[in-house]
């Protein structure tokens, strides 16, 4: 490489420069004989001053941790509650040997393999002049044989804790979440967002759910003591407190006892249900199953444990209702059926007749309606309550997929609803602008033909459906849903109430409306697809069966239950709401393989209903609806 | 052999292994006081491990880039750092009342830390640029380009970095040949100018400079900084507590233990002898520096290399100054040994370019 400098150096210039650096090289050594002086005037002259001021009077200034706000539901029932209890704590650095130091604690209190486990996790993540927990929730027994033998333990010590708890444990855990110990993760972002100093001192955070969410109200504000230390750290007397202020306390608009019904509902199937109160968006139930034991995170879960939940083929970790994504199946069809009306694509008196499939002009393929033979004439009504296919199929054609794409964009399918709990997905309400950019290919007539009947692209969490149902139910009115519904000051236990949120007003004809929603209703009455479950129910109520396919069937090709594996079995599908005159409750179930909407699905939803209107506890109504599952042949609903 | 020579030859081309071993001494004694400062905390020291890496990275690109096009980085250097500060002062994010970073999507940037490296290269390039003419008016000329974003930096408000790039930039104009009269002057004006200055400071400022005055007027509050870390450097004495042994650190009344003030920290458990050595082996750093910026062949390399230098040695300086209670508490790490990527990356910019100033051939003969 060649370099081009130009000679324009003047031999006084550069030593001129060179007097310059000496003197700067000089007062570089002047500067650091005055840092020298100064270490010299602090660790030798001074010293004795220093060493004693660090030794002997320390004031030291200790946080005080505030309790966690409780978390209730709606009627006053605890969901998250604090207690005191005594721990075993022990500090490393005072003592020698930790493993024979356990060792021989373990030979008059009982310490499992998972405290240690859990102890040596925690040793590694923390300074070593840090108490920490050996053993949790002492025994009076354990406490008083440890005080007999304290002076065998230095450094070793019985410390009063505050624990969290949550007695509802599966039935909410999706939920509550669970608060655990704080990670380094969790410290960047305190960090972040400048909290750190309000947890110094605090073990535990919210990870996940409404312990997450609403961190900040529950957490509450450290308080601090200005104590007066020896050499060992230890207080000697306090000088001054600053008392903590306690957490917020949460009320959530979630019903424990319709929860609890819900899952008595459920049984051990799996799926999940949300209920909303369509009149203002409050959750009224919030099912994910299978759910998992939330106390066991608190402390920080041992192997064993998470091994099991971890990898079990239930998945109970995975919140179905907020981030499982299913195919709508037929609960999509509704929502077509307003699209028709609301675009003037189709008009109530307008009928097909169905032979039982639809092809598209020109092009031999089939697309088969569930029912073999078709159901002749079918108009607008009849298609939602016998949920023929055929008709779907012809009118997606009619309406074409960026019609269907704006127009039930607007009930929220296809995107997270904002409620207030994280790790809501997205789902997808597929367009051809989203396929092109997913997959660099334009979208085909055929595309359009699946996504009609909810199948598809088409990718819905519960959530979601039952966001959507509200809004039917409500005549439009898009409510934001929200768990927690009052939060109470911990200081002067006033309780605010938190409004609710109307996002949007949808513009839709009153006389469509009715024309759907009629239908909804004559689905659950003799000749609709959910008519079993609707016997003898003291109101009306209106709803939508659905089938979310898992695999896809060829050409050809019928779904033989019995056939398939169970996990490959199609979910079954249920959007409803109740009384259908002036809906108090509306929701959306999905039940995990287990065939067709209108023989489980619909079912749970007319249970949770009976609880919610009537206060009939499920065991009343669940025989009649056990025996009368059909085993037919695959109904496409 | 002949071979793996070969690329080991094409790989430390451009690097002055003097100046790498003394950075690489200083950056080994920094991570030995991180690990005991955040109290054998593996994944922070990890963390500082991957801030290095990346920095040496940085410094042997620098290092391979030959200085003509360096200087052609300093105009559009200096210009988007200005246009930077700029924005910050327009639209940057406001935290603990200062407004000092910019939001650009991805991440969060702090514009004044590219003025650390873009002033000195800017005011080389000015002065090597009007060389043969050298008056009165270019000094005032290069003193602008200086105050600009000082100022801007000053409203953030940031003193500690307004300050250290206005020296950064005082060593250009001194290497430069500015007049001793005008040094004095202006010495006088700055003493002259302090009641202004002490009018439009912000009171945190103030109270630092009082409590530098008289820490235990304030021993909860701002002194509680000064009062700490001269306890732990004090009762470190001669031979030190010993690594991980500091009780100042280790129970947590030190502040800031790992950031600015890990020096507090070092003297605890190094003590005196500790301290001597480390004094020494930041001066055979600055040695080998001054070394590489009195072989300099142009005015281009040697200011930039002169103030580089010196700004080295004034981190250095102001840092243990405000640790051992000297100097007020105004933020600045301790280089080449606090935690913390950007300050690393800065540093050892800075010696690739000198790197780059020495093992680049020149072809002039002094």
């Amino acid at each position: 490489m060649k370099h081009t400098v130009e000679l324009r150096d003047h031999p006084a210039e550069l030593r001129k420069f060179r007097l310059r650096l000496s003197i700067s090289a000089g007062f570089v050594l002047i500067f650091f004989m005055l840092l020298y002086a100064r270490f010299y005037y602090l660790q030798v002259a001074q010293q004795d001053h220093y060493h004693t001021l660090a030794e002997a009077n320390r004031i030291s200034i200790l946080p005080i941790v505030p309790n966690r706000g409780l978390i209730y539901d709606r009627n006053g029932k605890i969901l998250a509650q604090n207690y005191s209890a005594y721990a075993l704590e022990i500090v490393p650095s005072k003592v020698v040997d930790i493993e024979s130091t356990i060792d021989e604690l373990a030979t008059i209190i009982e310490i499992t393999s998972t405290d240690r486990q859990r102890f040596k996790k925690l040793m590694k993540e923390s300074k070593r002049f840090k108490s920490l927990p050996l053993k949790n929730r002492l025994t009076d027994v354990e406490i008083a044989t440890f005080a007999t033998n304290r002076y065998r333990f230095p450094g070793v010590e019985i410390k009063a804790r505050v624990f969290r708890q949550y007695p509802e444990k599966e039935m909410v855990s999706h939920v509550i979440g669970y608060i655990s110990r704080i990670n380094d993760r969790d410290l960047e972002l305190l960090e972040q967002n400048e909290e750190l100093n309000n947890y110094r001192g605090s073990q535990y955070i919210g990870k996940i759910g409404i312990e997450q969410s609403y961190e900040k109200q529950l957490h509450g504000i450290t308080g601090f003591e200005e104590v007066e230390t020896d050499a060992a750290g230890r207080s000697i007397r306090v000088l001054s407190r600053t008392p903590p202020v306690s957490g917020n306390n949460l009320i959530l608009s979630l019903d424990l006892g319709l929860q609890d019904a819900a899952e008595k509902a459920f049984g051990d199937r799996r799926g999940a249900l949300v209920a909303l109160d369509p009149n203002n968006g409050e959750v009224l139930a919030f099912i994910s199953k299978p759910g998992y034991d939330n106390n066991l995170f608190i402390g920080g879960i041992d192997q064993e444990n998470w091994n099991l939940l971890n990898n079990s083929i239930d998945r109970p970790l995975n919140n179905r209702a907020l981030r499982g994504v299913y195919p709508p199946g037929s609960t999509f069809k509704p929502f077509m059926a307003l699209a028709a009306l609301e675009l003037g694509k189709r008009t109530a008196e307008y009928s097909i007749s169905d032979p039982g499939y639809f092809s598209l002009p020109g092009v031999d393929r089939r697309y088969r309606d569930w029912k073999p033979g078709g159901h002749g004439r079918v108009n607008l009504h009849k298609s939602l309550v016998v949920s023929c296919d055929t008709y779907y199929y012809a009118l997606a054609n009619d309406l074409g997929i960026d019609n269907i794409h704006s127009f039930i964009g607007q009930f929220g399918l296809g995107k997270k609803t904002g409620i207030d709990i994280e790790g809501e997905v997205f789902g997808l309400l597929p367009s051809a602008e989203w396929k092109m950019k997913q997959f660099k290919q334009k979208w085909y007539a055929g595309d359009t033909i699946s996504v009609a009947i909810g199948q598809g692209y088409n990718l819905t969490t519960p959530l979601q459906l039952a966001f959507a149902t509200m809004i039917i139910a409500n005549n439009g009115k898009a409510y934001l849903p929200r768990l927690v519904k009052q939060i109470q000051n911990s200081q002067t236990g006033m309780i605010e109430e938190i409004p609710p949120k109307l996002l949007k007003k949808l513009n839709l004809k009153p006389h469509n409306l009715e024309i759907v929603k009629n239908a909804l209703v004559d689905v659950t009455r003799p000749g609709g697809t959910a008519a079993k479950a609707a016997i003898n129910a003291a109101y009306t109520f209106a709803g939508k069966t659905g089938t979310s396919q898992v695999i896809g069937i060829k050409q050809g090709e019928r779904y033989n239950e019995k056939s398939i594996n169970e996990r490959h079995r199609d979910h079954a599908m249920f959007i409803a709401y109740a009384p259908a005159e002036d809906p108090k409750i509306a929701l959306a179930v999905l039940i995990e393989n287990t065939g067709t909407g209108g023989s489980t699905a619909a079912p749970v939803a007319r249970q949770v209903f009976d609880y919610f209107l009537l206060g009939q506890q499920p065991d009343a109504t669940i025989a009649q609806f056990s025996e009368t599952v059909d085993n037919h042949a695959h109904e496409h609903l | 052999m002949i071979e793996i020579r070969k690329i080991w030859h094409y790989f430390v081309r451009y690097i002055d292994g003097f100046l790498l071993i003394g950075i690489v001494a200083l950056m080994s004694v920094g991570l030995t006081v991180l690990y005991s400062a955040t109290g054998g905390n593996f994944s922070k020291v990890s963390h500082q491990v991957i801030n290095i890496s990346i920095a040496l990275v940085v410094m042997w690109m620098v290092a391979n880039i030959p200085l003509q096009q360096i200087k052609r980085l300093a105009l559009p250097m200096y210009m988007m750092g200005l246009a930077l500060l700029i924005a910050v002062a327009l639209f940057g994010e406001i935290n603990n009342g200062a407004r000092r970073w910019l939001d650009i999507g991805i991440t969060k940037i702090q514009p004044s830390e590219l003025m650390k490296v873009a002033i000195p290269l800017m005011m080389a390039w000015y002065f090597d640029k009007h060389e043969i003419t050298l008056r009165l008016r270019d000094y005032l000329g290069a003193t602008l380009l200086l105050m600009l974003p000082v100022f801007l930096i000053l409203k953030q408000p940031d003193l500690g970095t307004a300050i250290l790039i206005a020296t950064s930039g005082f060593y250009v104009l001194f290497l430069a040949g500015l007049s001793w009269r005008i040094i004095f002057g202006l010495l006088a004006i700055a003493a002259g100018s302090f009641p202004i200055l002490w009018s439009i400071m912000h009171d945190y400022q103030r109270q630092r400079i009082m409590t530098l005055l008289d820490p235990s007027q304030d021993p909860l509050g701002a002194g509680y900084h000064t009062i700490q870390s001269s306890i732990a450097i004090g009762s470190g004495g001669v031979i030190g507590k010993g690594w991980q042994n500091g009780t100042q650190t280790q129970l947590d009344f030190l502040p800031e233990q790992s950031t600015d003030f890990i020096f507090a920290v070092f003297s605890e458990e190094f003590g005196l002898i500790g301290n001597t050595l480390l004094l020494l082996l930041y001066l055979i750093v600055i040695g080998r520096c001054l070394v590489i910026t009195a072989n300099a062949s142009t005015q281009f390399t040697r200011l930039i290399a002169g103030s580089i230098t010196l700004t080295f040695f004034t981190y250095i300086f102001v840092n243990m100054g405000m640790v051992s209670g000297i100097l007020p508490v105004v933020g600045v790490p301790l280089p080449l040994i606090s935690y913390g990527g950007t300050s690393m990356v800065t540093m050892l910019l800075g010696f690739g370019i000198l790197m780059s100033i020495q093992t680049h051939p020149k072809l002039i003969k002094t």
